[in-house]
């Protein structure tokens, strides 16, 4: 009894209590990215943004989750019931697992898994089902138009993203990702590697399915793509799925490219503040590039996306990937 | 263990029903939704075994990439259901015969199995203990060091493939007008605009 007690439920308690301690922030960090991206597009437009709920409108993503929440869940007569109900869930639960291996400090982290980078690449390469069956299941002809759209372009996007990921990995010799970030201890990786960075956030853009890649969801032609049909709680989950993604995904660029939580120079008034700040100062810049880039970029046209996605991003990593090995090997700066 | 016998019995049980369903249920698409369960689930068992690279590698590539444009294919044909089961019983024979055929072949290898060691170390790269390093170096250490010509020999395999696939596919159409990105870059103002007088009361 007491070894039960000892072996599996206490560390279980112990588990159950760090997924909590990650999820409630992350979703706090949710529900405020949508009022930034109001705020941070109003101030580019020359607009106020919201400023009506609460001091400063702070109070307006509540407002909204309690709209959401208080209308009616439609399920559309022709729909697949089962598949439409799994796919919001989906999405919601992928881009919540995702956060078990991201370290937000030395030592501090869920799951420390020899093969963290990869189990990030899988789970964004997953996001792609619960966009395409919301589409397939809404038995409609915008959403699957979208869905259609978006499996093709997160599946184009993501061999990109892989060459980038091969080309860091190249230069630390481990997939953990605190291995990762401690291997940026000299330098951070946006330096020596500048190309694969600005690459790897195209395709971050383009994965997330963001402005100017949101073609799934383009109003103009769609209505809103995969998600014309769901409303209420379903319709919530996609979205806070899709900016969780968001939030993921900037915080994959930092672990990968700006240093996690290291400081910019180990010296005493940057060594001061403790890492998850440093983490999530990084995490919220390149979210800002993100909102830059939405209130910035016209929407490409879609055999756009894909020559750009196939004919320069493809080649081009691949061929940093082979330069970059090269010198590695003709320098003898292979990690050990 | 008692934890890791639940997760191990949950995993293979769920693997076996959705492969079931993949072959039993009705409608395609749901077929392949349950071969990606199969699939997650296998990834599952990998990592109970400790290959966790193996795990991941099967996520991303058969779940991540392939059944994704299994999906893809899936949903956009035109099946009609009526007609896929009036041809049921005239092929049930031959289609039985087949299954029996291959279950025969897999009794006899399971007949003929030998529970010896493999062959685990050679003299280019002796095995570490398994402790020592990560799956990760220690597939890549058999794996472009003993066993390079075979792996070449996959990826030429599948550059034959891609190759075929894309002769196949490959055509040529008229009168489609494409877009030259540099081209369009390249083109400046004196290439693009005229400038005329034209005097008044007359046209150019």
């Amino acid at each position: 009894m007491a070894s039960l007690w000892q072996g599996y439920l206490w560390p279980g308690l112990i588990i159950v209590a760090q997924i909590v301690a990650i999820i409630l922030p992350l979703l706090g960090a949710v529900a405020y990215l949508t009022y930034a991206e109001r705020k941070v597009l109003a101030a580019m437009q020359l607009r106020k943004g919201p400023n009506v709920v609460g001091p400063f409108g702070l109070l307006q993503p509540l407002a909204d989750g309690l709209k959401l929440l208080n209308k009616e869940t439609i399920l559309p007569s022709g729909a697949n019931p089962i598949v439409f109900v799994a796919a919001p869930m989906l999405t919601f639960v992928l881009s919540l697992v995702a956060w078990a291996v991201i370290p937000f400090d030395a030592g501090v982290v869920l799951a420390d898994i020899n093969v963290g980078i990869l189990y990030l690449f899988a789970i964004s390469s997953l996001g792609v089902y619960g966009i395409i069956m919301a589409g397939w299941a809404s038995n409609s002809k915008y959403p699957f138009l979208g869905a259609l759209r978006s499996a093709a372009q997160m599946v184009s996007y993501e061999v990109a993203i892989g060459f980038v990921i091969i080309t860091v990995l190249l230069c630390v010799g481990s997939l953990n990702l605190s291995a990762i970030v401690k291997a940026q201890e000299t330098v951070w990786f946006c330096v020596p590697l500048l190309p694969m960075f600005v690459i790897f956030f195209i395709s971050a853009l383009a994965e997330t399915n963001r402005a100017p890649f949101d073609l799934p969801e383009a109003e103009a032609e769609l209505v809103a793509g995969y998600n014309v049909e769901y409303s209420s709680m379903t319709f919530a989950l996609f979205f806070l799925g899709e900016y969780a993604n968001m939030i993921l995904m900037s915080a994959m660029t930092a672990l990968l490219f700006l240093g996690g939580w290291l400081p910019p120079i180990g010296i005493p008034p940057f060594t001061w503040i403790p890492g998850p700040l440093w983490f999530a100062a990084k995490v919220a810049f390149v979210l800002f590039l993100f909102l830059w880039v939405r209130a910035t970029f016209p929407r490409y046209r879609y055999d756009q996306l894909m020559r750009l996605g196939w004919k320069v991003f493809l080649p081009f990593s691949l061929l940093w990937v082979v330069v970059t090995a090269g010198v590695l090997v003709a320098f003898d700066w292979t990690p050990k | 263990m008692v934890i890791q016998a639940i997760a191990f019995y949950m995993f293979a049980i769920v693997t076996i029903a959705a492969a079931v369903m993949v072959i039993s249920a009705r409608n395609p698409v749901h077929s392949v939704l349950f071969l990606i369960l199969a699939f997650f689930n296998a990834a599952g068992l990998f990592v109970l075994m400790g290959a966790e690279f193996i795990a991941m590698i099967l996520v991303i590539v058969y779940v991540g990439a392939v059944a994704v444009l299994f999906l893809f294919v899936v949903m956009m044909l035109d099946i009609n259901f009526a007609e896929l089961r009036q041809g049921f019983l005239q092929y049930l024979p031959i289609g039985g015969l087949i299954g029996i055929v291959l279950l025969v072949e897999l009794l006899f290898l399971a007949s003929t199995w030998l529970a010896k060691p493999l062959k685990t170390a050679s003299p280019a790269s002796p095995a570490p203990a398994a402790d020592a390093v990560t799956n990760t170096h220690a597939l890549g250490r058999v794996l472009y060091t003993d066993y390079v010509y075979l792996f070449q020999a996959a990826g030429l395999v599948l550059l034959v493939a891609m190759i075929g696939a894309i002769v196949l596919t490959l055509r040529s159409r008229e009168g489609v007008r494409r877009q030259n990105a540099a081209a369009q870059l390249n083109r400046r103002r004196d290439q693009a605009v005229e400038v005329k007088k034209v005097q008044p009361g007359s046209s150019i």
